[in-house]
């Protein structure tokens, strides 16, 4: 195969979104974790099941809500339209956003996680020690979540790669723009170009591979262990 | 005057109420003690501001910690706080561990220097070792050390000793002893075993079942009269201070002296002139109104007059009887007893001790 004809847009456009998103998510899940692994009100278990919709929802459901919300007339497109004047929908920033939604349990559950398994404890111990509770979140809950954000990372970003259907419904096909490695792959196997769908398959399949392997490698060697 | 912490603390859970009230002088030890799901550990969360109690009151010195408009949180309160599993950081060292809170002060609050605390914990092998290298003795003086670089202006321990076996105990309890006497840092203490802080209580709260049963200095708590403001029967009694007059080699008894009273107690290690605290519990004592010269085989006799008898709990068994020795010393006798003897206030009176505990 000739290589300088390779078409490596849609893989630098599919790493993009999945580390925007992960980045998003990362500020966005944090305090949503944060909250569900400490809140004692009734109603975290409205958000716990908001948050894990995605894992159930078919990908083309979520999908297609999204689409409505995200398009000319709906709620958050019709608002993104008139403060910048551009659609939502069929853009690389709708697409942020849906895999944003779409990949949110996969960060926030293994936050919520890691924030119980580390407790108030030690947060209390840093309250009696001057620490503002900021400051204890920073210096002491964080890294005693560490395995927690590397699981939330790695998932995060290697579900954002993997998705397709509610891609397919916002962002549709566009290269350059909307256009990642799952779409593409489908492509060539509609325009039966077996060689190019085998090059990205195998690639992604390899580099899921590498990354899952480094991180349960690092897993283990992490120093910190609750005691 | 001295500085006192002034709290009024009303909280509760389904079950269980908290209702104090109490004036504590920030001087010295004071031992808040009662059984098991009592309170203490509530009242001690309440103080420090972990939690927030339904309605209160707290002031400390001039200074106003929680009031029906405001409620300082924990971070702003100068306390130290060690808790009874110790709470290490586990991804920091002892050396970090122990500089958290240090650094977290204004170089001018700074009035416990680091080099000054691991001197006085002994921590000097420790400081590059991570807690899961520890045993639990060496966590809890880590944490101890560790509250007290925050230089608090009173360090609370929520049963610091409970998680130690009897031999850790005593590796720790000298240490609290010095602190007690280089540092001067008021110390609340919190514990179901008055045991191990006979030594240092200055002050004694008795808590129960959410309520101050009473208050004051440990001396005149531990004898109080009144059996419903009384201490268990394992702890009410006397607290004697004695010096160490003489050794007598033939019989391995160590000679004291109390208010020119003589003492025996078993061989002990220490120099003629050495003070020895005794704790003389109101069970171990009977009262003999004959001659001294009767033949027994008790050992300690000490003479007095008899200066209160107790007269709440008629249908009560037995009954408390202060004699005055040089100090009220309490003993509990049975209501027959009382009736056979006919004691009566100004009455002198042999006190028999038939055992007494050291407090090392």
């Amino acid at each position: 195969m000739d290589t300088s004809l390779f078409d490596w847009q849609p893989i630098l456009i599919t790493l993009k979104l999945a580390a925007t998103t992960v980045l998003l998510l990362l500020v966005v899940g944090t305090p949503i974790a944060w909250w569900l692994a400490h809140t004692k009100k009734r109603w975290r278990i409205l958000v716990e099941a908001v948050v894990a919709l995605p894992l159930v929802l078919p990908p083309t459901v979520l999908g297609f809500y999204l689409l409505i919300a995200l398009g000319t007339n709906g709620m958050i497109g019709g608002w993104f339209q008139t403060v910048t004047g551009d659609s939502l929908a069929f853009s690389f920033t709708g697409l942020v956003i849906a895999s944003s939604l779409y990949s949110l349990p996969f960060v926030v559950q293994p936050l919520q996680g890691a924030f119980e398994a580390v407790g108030r404890a030690p947060l209390e111990v840093a309250s009696t020690l001057r620490a503002s509770p900021l400051d204890a979140f920073m210096t002491v809950a964080s890294p005693l979540a560490l395995r927690g954000y590397i699981t939330a990372i790695v998932l995060g970003f290697a579900h954002t790669l993997g998705e397709f259907g509610v891609v397919l419904m916002v962002g549709g096909n566009i290269p350059g723009e909307t256009r990642v490695i799952s779409i593409a792959i489908y492509d060539h196997v509609e325009s039966l170009e077996y060689m190019q769908a085998h090059f990205l398959s195998a690639g992604l399949l390899v580099f899921s591979f590498l990354v899952l392997l480094t991180v349960y490698a690092l897993n283990r060697r992490l120093p910190v262990h609750l005691s | 005057m001295s500085a006192r912490l002034a709290a009024r603390i009303k909280t509760g859970y389904p079950g269980f109420q908290l209702d104090v009230d109490l004036s504590l002088p920030l001087d010295g030890v004071t031992v808040v003690f009662g059984p098991s799901g009592c309170g203490k550990t509530t009242l001690l969360r309440c103080l420090s501001g972990l939690e927030e109690s339904d309605s209160g009151f707290i002031k400390f010195g001039d200074s106003i910690w929680q009031s029906d408009e405001n409620f300082l949180p924990p971070h702003l309160r100068p306390i130290g706080f060690v808790f009874q599993d110790a709470r290490l950081f586990p991804h920091k060292t002892v050396h970090a561990n122990l500089l958290y809170g240090y650094q977290r002060i204004s170089p001018a609050e700074r009035r416990i220097a680091p080099d000054q605390v691991v001197g006085l914990l002994g921590l000097e092998q420790l400081l590059e070792r991570f807690p899961k290298n520890l045993s639990a003795g060496e966590k809890q003086r880590v944490a101890i050390g560790r509250a007290l670089l925050t230089s608090p202006g009173i360090l609370m321990m929520d049963e610091p000793l409970a998680n130690l076996d009897m031999e850790r105990k005593q590796d720790i309890l000298p240490y609290l002893a010095k602190m007690r006497s280089e540092l001067n840092i008021p110390i609340l203490y919190v514990s179901h075993s008055l045991d191990e802080v006979l030594q240092l209580v200055d002050t004694l709260v008795l808590l129960d079942n959410g309520r101050v049963q009473a208050v004051g200095p440990a001396r005149e708590v531990l004898v109080e009269l009144d059996p419903l403001r009384q201490p268990p029967s394992s702890l009410a009694g006397t607290l004697l201070d004695t010096t160490v007059e003489a050794h007598e080699e033939e019989y391995s008894l160590t000679r004291l002296k109390f208010c020119d009273q003589p003492l025996h107690v078993p061989k002990q290690n220490l120099e003629v002139g050495q003070a020895l605290r005794l704790h003389v519990l109101a069970r171990d004592v009977s009262l003999v109104t004959g001659p001294r010269d009767i033949q027994t085989s008790v050992l300690n006799i000490l003479e007095g007059r008899v200066s209160a008898i107790e007269t709440a709990g008629q249908d009560e068994h037995s009954v408390n009887v202060l004699v005055d020795i040089g100090q009220p010393l309490l003993v509990s006798i049975t209501r027959k007893s009382l009736a056979n003897l006919q004691l009566k206030p100004g009455q002198s009176v042999f006190a028999h001790i038939k055992a007494l505990r050291m407090i090392h």
